[in-house]
């Protein structure tokens, strides 16, 4: 496939994130933008794309256009993202895509929100419900966590599964960022604390969900040829494929296998690579039996099998395959929207190597999952050393 | 009445709000492929055919999922928590949200058979909610 090793990420950069209240969140998408040129050797003017996602804290109807005026860009390609989860890669793939057929050479992606110092909780907590059907889901005053809890309900039921199967995703989540100096959560914890942790909604439990955050994360993608130049190896991209199933839970025609199924299967096909070529995975977690079913639809896992590679410690730093490096959104952060840019730029680091006690040994293939929606539209993509071309 | 959020009625789903207010849950039926679905379309989500029949549903169903919710979403549920969110498959074939209400919070499980029932949330208002069938 012509997109396969076309362009590669050279630049990345996270802000800090947790309580960051002495930032807006346009601040943080710019300084985000202006860490990534800089890991990458360029200035402003070198960027002729800018894609960014809309902001829960400080909406604006045309996001990346505003943050364009702000730093004084005139980008040939300029797009928002209007959600976040698996439309974080979706916008990354079509940036490439943009490059690959020459309306632009380099674009920043770049995400950035203040959930947790720029809205209430109770408001931070009705907007993220806000993806309910307001007239068929929401008048049943269901939460977030609530929508997930009934796939998590389904996946106990289908697969005889436990609730430590869902814990042992936390604490492998938690092993990881206690090797992140950037995560906010890095005291150990074992599955006794998440099942010890207050119920939000059965079977979820405070720890089986994501953090909220402040903070945002920005990469530089660019045409291969011009990747060469750049400070650090160029990460390229093998392989991006999206899936779709439902939109709204209550329409979902399966709950415990999801369209990441058909992601994977397209990302796969278009880096010529198959799960056994993974050398480490990050998955997106905002709760965690959504990793479970995410292993088992690409293909890293047997169909009710990912609880126990977690219980055996598999998915652990130094595990058969290493699973959200960074802690994920369950401990390293998640603000919303931005979340899984967070595991782009990990991944990232990863592939570039010397990560000290962090580094997955010989690292040259990660892939990188999200999902957006209650389990709804995934994307799916597959990134590379210079040796994996 | 309560605080609650109520559906926001749109031109294509007015029928069907309607039918509530009666007392009646209504599915929509196709001529061409015979799928029943919900919630109300235009036309049928599994062959594009227009205008599917709207069809009375006979209320029967069992639980395909569910929770607890702990923690409400909004002020306007606290007063509910603890309180069950579900999904319900109806005898004809599609799945809804509902709550389950006025039943025991210890019996409500997958596969349980649950009865419609209805809760007036407006005097335009009247959401389809289940209850365990006793």
């Amino acid at each position: 496939m012509a997109l396969k090793g076309s362009t590669a990420i050279i630049g990345v950069h996270d802000t800090r994130v947790g309580k960051v209240p002495e930032k807006s969140a346009t601040a943080l998408c710019v300084e985000a933008v202006l860490g990534a040129l800089a890991d990458a050797g360029l200035r402003l003017a070198d960027v002729d794309g800018l894609v960014t996602c809309n902001s829960m804290a400080q909406p604006h109807m045309y996001h990346a256009e505003m943050v364009a005026e702000y730093l004084g860009l005139k980008p040939r390609y300029c797009a928002t993202a209007a959600a976040g989860g698996g439309a974080t890669f979706t916008v990354l793939y079509q940036a490439a895509l943009a490059i690959e057929a020459g309306i632009c050479d380099t674009v920043v992606i770049a995400m950035a929100d203040s959930l947790r110092s720029g809205l209430s909780r109770e408001a931070a907590m009705v907007m993220q419900s806000s993806s309910g059907h307001a007239q068929f889901e929401t008048p049943y005053g269901a939460t977030v966590p609530g929508y997930y809890a009934l796939i998590a309900q389904a996946y106990l039921h289908a697969y005889d599964a436990r609730p430590e199967h869902f814990a042992a995703v936390a604490v492998s989540g938690r092993q990881h960022a206690c090797l992140n100096p950037a995560a906010e959560m890095r005291k150990p914890i074992t599955i006794e604390d998440v099942l010890a942790s207050r119920l939000i909604a059965d079977p979820l439990r405070l720890l089986d969900c994501s953090l909220v955050s402040d903070g945002g994360a920005a990469v530089v993608l660019t045409r291969a040829d011009r990747a060469a130049h750049a400070p650090h190896s160029p990460v390229y991209l093998l392989g991006a494929g999206e899936g779709r199933g439902h939109e709204h839970i209550s329409q979902a025609a399966s709950l415990t296998q999801s369209a990441a199924r058909l992601s994977g299967e397209r990302a796969y096909a278009m880096a010529g690579l198959s799960p056994a070529d993974v050398d480490l995975a990050q998955v997106y977690d905002c709760f965690t039996p959504v990793v479970l079913i995410e292993m088992e639809d690409l293909g890293l896992c047997g169909v009710g099998e990912a609880g126990d590679f977690f219980l055996r410690g598999d998915g652990a730093p130094g595990g058969r395959l290493p699973i959200n490096t960074h802690g994920g959104l369950l401990s390293h952060t998640h603000p919303g929207n931005p979340g899984s840019m967070f595991a782009l730029t990990e991944s990232v680091r990863q592939l570039r190597g010397g990560l000290g006690e962090r580094q997955v040994a010989d690292a040259n293939v990660a892939l990188v999952h999200a999902q957006g929606g209650i389990l709804s539209s995934h994307c799916t993509v597959l990134l590379g050393t210079e040796a994996t071309l | 009445m309560s605080d609650k959020p109520l559906p926001p009625v749109d031109a294509e789903s007015r029928a069907y709000w309607e039918a509530c207010n009666t007392g009646r849950l209504l599915l929509q039926r196709c001529a061409a492929c015979a799928s029943v679905q919900f919630y109300p379309r235009v036309l049928c989500a599994q062959c594009g055919a227009v205008s599917p029949e709207p069809v009375d549903a006979s209320g029967h169903g069992i639980i395909r999922t569910f929770t607890i919710i702990r923690r409400a979403v909004s002020a306007a549920f606290d007063a509910d928590v603890p309180y069950v969110v579900a999904l319900i498959e109806l005898a004809e074939g599609p799945t809804m949200m509902s709550n389950i209400i006025d039943s025991p919070l210890e019996a409500v499980a997958i596969g349980a058979p649950v009865q419609l029932t209805f809760e007036r949330r407006s005097d335009a208002i009247n959401i389809p909610q289940f209850r365990l069938v006793p």
